[in-house]
């Protein structure tokens, strides 16, 4: 079920990489203020904002976790933060590397938007340990919802933080009362925002469908185990 | 010239190449090597995945040959 449009997805999704990081490399002009690190720019950012955009999608699928009780929004939202959570460290760790080639520093605590990034990050890494804290699956799933519901409506804070803070080291993605970016790196962002988006919603339906396909590949077993009574086949249908 | 002069250094990256592509590279490389980590890991899930249904698909089939052949199992069984 969730491998439905898997292939074209992944194919578009390698498509838009290639494209993108071709246009980073070959098309995007030198920074003025900081030459060729500033290409780093190019995959920190949209990675930071795709995995933003994933905790607060991951909590909205909480929701509808919680307004209906299906256990089915419980994956999409637990497979959302999973992967918004690996994005959050290769943030982190291109953030690093462009603080250390820009400031000298691997580290800038008195810069807002990577100290906010990291309590949004360390507040998302204590999601596995809450979760797998509690053995009854339904209570597990409920609790693991209002997390995400709680934790994803603190995110957009760490955007207005970003926006609100009036340091000028940091690049602005968008126009600022300066000018913003040239058409040419303004271009390549959103082309690499985009494959960055793509390759979140495949890795995303990805791993839905290996869950999928484990739970199903369980219940056959289950199924398979107990005895035979009747006649009739124990195997259920699907995993929901 | 004097106006190139002044220009060229506004147009000049912050590091110089070979010490800024090293930056830019681990940048990159680090991306990638989490993307093939990650793929790595699912594709070891996939495999687990693949066994089991191939174990599965063995007791369905044995379970088959059984029902098929009832007598089966009790002609293969010893004589007391």
């Amino acid at each position: 079920m969730y491998g439905k449009g898997l292939k074209p997805l992944s194919i578009a999704t390698v498509a838009m990489l290639a494209l993108s990081l071709s246009l980073v490399f070959f098309y995007a002009p030198l920074d003025g203020d900081q030459g060729f690190v500033q290409k780093i720019f190019y995959i920190h950012v949209p990675l930071a904002i795709v995995a933003l955009i994933g905790f607060v999608v991951g909590g909205i699928f909480a929701i509808a976790h919680l307004r209906t009780d299906d256990r089915k929004w419980d994956a999409y939202s637990y497979v959302a933060i999973h992967l918004s959570v690996i994005f959050g460290v290769a943030v982190l760790i291109t953030g690093a590397i462009w603080a250390k080639a820009s400031w000298g520093h691997w580290w800038v605590w008195d810069e807002p938007t990577l100290v906010s990034f990291l309590i949004v990050f360390l507040l998302y890494a204590t999601y596995y340990p809450f979760r797998y804290a509690i053995e009854d699956r339904d209570r597990q799933a409920r609790y693991a919802s209002v997390f995400a519901i709680t934790a994803g409506a603190f995110v957009p804070l760490n955007f207005m933080a970003v926006r609100m803070a009036e340091s000028l080291v940091h690049p602005r993605t968008f126009a600022t009362a300066e000018g913003g970016m040239p058409g040419e790196m303004m271009l390549t962002f959103l082309c690499m925002l985009v494959a960055i988006g793509l390759l979140w919603t495949t890795l995303v339906k990805f791993e839905l469908t290996a869950k999928s396909a484990s739970g199903q590949v369980k219940r056959l077993r289950r199924a398979l185990d107990a005895p035979v009574s009747g006649g009739s086949s124990r195997i259920a249908p699907e995993v929901s | 010239m004097l106006e190139l002069a002044v220009l060229l250094p506004l147009g000049a990256p912050a590091l110089p190449l070979d010490e800024a592509g090293k930056y830019v590279a681990g940048a990159y490389v680090v991306f990638v090597v989490l993307l093939v980590v990650y793929v790595a890991i699912m594709a070891a899930k996939l495999g687990r995945i693949e066994r089991e249904l191939r174990e599965v698909a063995e007791i369905a089939e044995r379970r088959e040959e059984n029902q098929a052949a009832p007598g089966r199992e009790a002609e293969a069984a010893p004589h007391a």
